[in-house]
């Protein structure tokens, strides 16, 4: 059972959190041990969000080790641009193409780096960077909370495991009413990376 | 079967399968959902006290009375309770009483980085550390029977990436023990429980024996262990950093030290010597080292790894490789680009009602001693509306002792609802009885909001759902003698600005409670107004309020309307009229 690590960055209300928690025990359910970190705190307050999450046949440190993620995830264009050392060579990156603009971009005293500058830096690292259009996927079907779940249809064919272990977490992790929605984000998801 | 919680989830799952029944709390980062999830599990009384010291002695005093207690809290939150932890050391309980107590290395959501480990060397209270979501819920019941085996609080120590941290669980579905049928009968015994001096000379001694037995207790407890290794390298450590320092030093012999004080100190001599040479793995202060140099025990520690910050299995990696203690990991080929990555700052939330009062308070130019909440936000730029912040309940005192040194400024203090129910009743009182004229501005969003929505005495809700009395501040300052009470809705800001200056004219002590529902909490939302991109000349004054929402384009703003919350307050600040409401 090889190791596997994730880091997921995004912005304080993207559901960054849920998805993570989803990613974890889709590890458990594949018979991992598994360790999950992240900061809350000011998160709600539209700042920085990152987890790391592990997978393993024996899992120490809860903190994925620079150098060495094979997943990063980035709900936000910028904030996936600011884990590239994390990443190992050969590993990817799984991107949602959008763009959450910085305070200090809304007031016009910093530039947001262009999407091509952003795939450059990741590709120092990734063999591949996979753009997702989860904020759009979501939305079109009709709640864009649900861009982690997008994403995580898109990492689950690449990362393999029983498609049935994702739903089964997916459905008892997300409120009851939405399952069925979720279900469709999580297949949407899948599509882009299928 | 196995469950992932976090720790702090599992802290409490703890408390509840050993049989706490009582516990108390203040909500702080990274300790607030112990209490949270606890107060969920049936047949306990949770509550949120108004701050951390009540919580303290709510748990002694259920202790006391022969039931299993738990108070939880965050680093500086025992600053807060220190006196009542002191006190318990001396009496002793009837009943175990854990302290479950939160650092936050690097500070993530704090003030400081202080190492609660020194309060247990310091206030003479055990003190032991699990390292991942098993022993956080095991270490509970741990706690809970070293505290009535030695008669003595014990208290459990945490960090952030251990309190929200994930890490599978064994979850049985077995609940605790039976409550007892009979309510027990309070034990009368002043000699142990009245601390004046002539009591407490007699306790002294006690205090002083019992840390020796438990020094033995240490020596032969499974909580500290040796994981044998090569002789080459001995590694020391404790609670989270041991998992980093597994990862780095696969070979190594460890000493595990999961109860940190008092220290086994025949365990580490059998240790120093199966290893030629010793190294701590510690977070912030050398507490271990110190300890093992004292012992005369050659080691190295903070000399390798750094005192300041959080660790991770990076840091402790390049530390060991620069120390020569092991040989750098191939990696890949440095990052060449160096693109400029905006930082993302925490900010208030659209719709924020703090905003409005800041927008206020630096248009009047006043000097505003601050507090701890969402509000501290507003010393950020764009508002850079707050000047001093310390500590909760700080503000306040602060403002008088900076009217008293007699500058020309006008001083406000602010702070929040529930910081003011925690901390900022007897400052108030201080102004007023000390012939202050401070200003004291409440900024009333009713609710706990930066540790995350927990109800206070303000907020008419117990943690459990039961209704409350509202302990409103308004009537609190008006019964404690103030005169000068006005209450505003910050949105009017014209109203605000008014009420604001009149205060500051006056020569008596005075309150502004400025009211506005946290907006996350009531989801109050209202339709974005427009900009006409046809009169706004892009001055850039609405973006002075620093709303996220708000884009300067080219030409002109825009407004985000996904984010935008309709708070209407830059459609206010418009010198142009160009934001237009709907």
């Amino acid at each position: 059972m090889k190791n596997i690590d994730f880091l997921m960055a995004g912005v304080g209300g993207q559901g960054t959190i849920l998805a993570s928690n989803i990613l974890a025990e889709v590890g458990l359910q594949l018979g991992y041990d598994v360790k999950k970190a992240e900061v809350h705190g000011m998160a709600q307050r539209g700042g920085q969000v990152d987890s790391h999450i592990r997978w393993g046949e024996k899992v120490y440190s809860p903190l994925v080790e620079e150098n060495n993620a094979d997943y990063l995830i980035g709900f936000e264009m910028l904030e996936a641009a600011r884990f590239p050392h994390f990443l190992k060579e050969k590993s990817l990156a799984l991107v949602n193409d959008y763009r959450i603009n910085p305070p200090l971009v809304n007031l016009g005293k910093a530039n947001y780096p262009s999407k091509k500058e952003i795939e450059a830096l990741l590709l120092e690292r990734a063999d591949k960077v996979l753009w997702v259009e989860g904020t759009g996927i979501a939305k079109d079907l009709g709640n864009p909370a649900m861009i982690g779940v997008v994403l995580l249809g898109a990492l689950s064919n690449l990362v393999g495991g029983d498609k049935e272990a994702w739903l089964d977490v997916i459905g008892r992790m997300v409120p009851q009413k939405f399952v069925e929605l979720n279900k469709k984000a999580f297949n949407a998801g899948r599509e882009v990376s299928g | 079967m196995k469950k992932l919680m976090t720790g702090n989830e599992a802290f409490a799952y703890g408390a509840y399968l050993h049989g706490v029944r009582v516990a108390a709390a203040y909500p702080g980062t990274p300790s607030s959902e112990i209490l949270a999830n606890y107060a969920n599990y049936p047949g306990v009384f949770a509550e949120w006290s108004p701050n951390e010291k009540v919580a303290l002695d709510v748990a002694i005093g259920a202790a006391y009375a022969g039931t299993r207690a738990m108070s939880t809290l965050k680093h500086v939150g025992l600053n807060v309770a220190a006196d009542s932890l002191f006190y318990a050391v001396y009496t002793g309980l009837k009943a175990g009483l854990v302290i479950v107590c939160a650092d936050d290395p690097n500070m993530h959501s704090s003030q400081n980085e202080q190492d609660n480990r020194n309060y247990a060397k310091f206030a003479k209270c055990p003190m032991i550390e699990p390292s991942d979501s098993e022993e956080a819920k095991q270490f509970v019941g741990v706690a809970l029977d070293m505290s009535e085996q030695f008669d003595t609080p014990v208290i459990v120590r945490s960090v952030t990436r251990l309190s929200h941290s994930s890490t599978p669980v064994n979850y049985t579905d077995e609940g605790p023990p039976p409550p007892p049928e009979e309510p027990p009968a309070y034990e009368r015994d002043p000699q142990k429980f009245v601390m004046v001096p002539a009591n407490a000379r007699r306790r002294h001694p006690v205090v002083e024996e019992r840390l020796k037995e438990l020094a033995e207790f240490a020596e032969t407890t499974p909580l500290n262990y040796i994981e044998p290794g090569s002789s080459k390298l001995g590694i020391v450590s404790a609670g989270v950093s041991y998992h980093y320092a597994r990862e780095v030093f696969p070979d190594a012999t460890f000493l595990k030290l999961c109860m940190v004080y008092p220290l086994p100190e025949k365990l580490i001599r059998e240790f120093a010597d199966q290893v030629e040479k010793i190294v701590v793995v510690e977070e912030l202060d050398p507490f271990l080292e110190e300890h093992l140099k004292l012992m005369g025990i050659e080691v190295h520690g903070k000399d390798i790894f750094p005192i300041l910050g959080e660790f991770s299995p990076s840091l402790v990696r390049s530390c060991a490789v620069k120390a020569g203690l092991i040989e750098a990991p191939p990696a890949p080929p440095e990052l060449k680009s160096d693109l400029d990555r905006p930082m993302r700052p925490p900010m208030l939330c659209p719709g924020c009602g703090h905003r409005a009062l800041f927008h206020v308070l630096r248009e009047e130019g006043v000097l505003v001693t601050g507090d701890i909440g969402c509000y501290t936000l507003a010393f950020a730029p764009p508002l850079n509306a707050m000047h001093t912040t310390g500590c909760m309940g700080a503000s306040i005192g602060v403002a008088h002792g900076i009217d008293k040194a007699g500058v020309k400024d006008d001083v406000v203090a602010v702070l929040g609802d529930s910081t003011f129910l925690h901390s900022g009743v007897h400052p108030v009182i201080d102004v007023l009885y000390n012939q202050g004229n401070t200003t004291t501005i409440i900024s009333d969003n009713n609710a706990t909001a930066m540790t995350g929505f927990q109800e206070h005495p303000g907020t008419g809700k117990t943690i459990q759902g039961h209704p409350a009395k509202v302990v409103d501040p308004e009537k609190l300052v008006r019964g404690i003698g103030y005169e000068k009470v006005d209450i505003c809705d910050p949105y009017d800001i014209d109203k605000m600005e008014k009420i604001l200056k009149d205060h500051l004219n006056s020569k008596e002590p005075s309150v502004i409670i400025a009211r506005h529902p946290c907006v996350l909490s009531t989801r109050e939302k209202h339709t974005p107004p427009e900009v006409d991109p046809e009169i706004c000349i892009n001055c850039g004054i609405c973006l002075d309020i620093g709303c996220s929402p708000l884009v300067q384009e080219e030409d002109h703003v825009r407004i985000d309307t996904l984010l935008c919350n309709g708070c209407g307050l830059c459609v206010k600040v418009c010198p142009q009229e160009a934001i237009i409401e709907r």
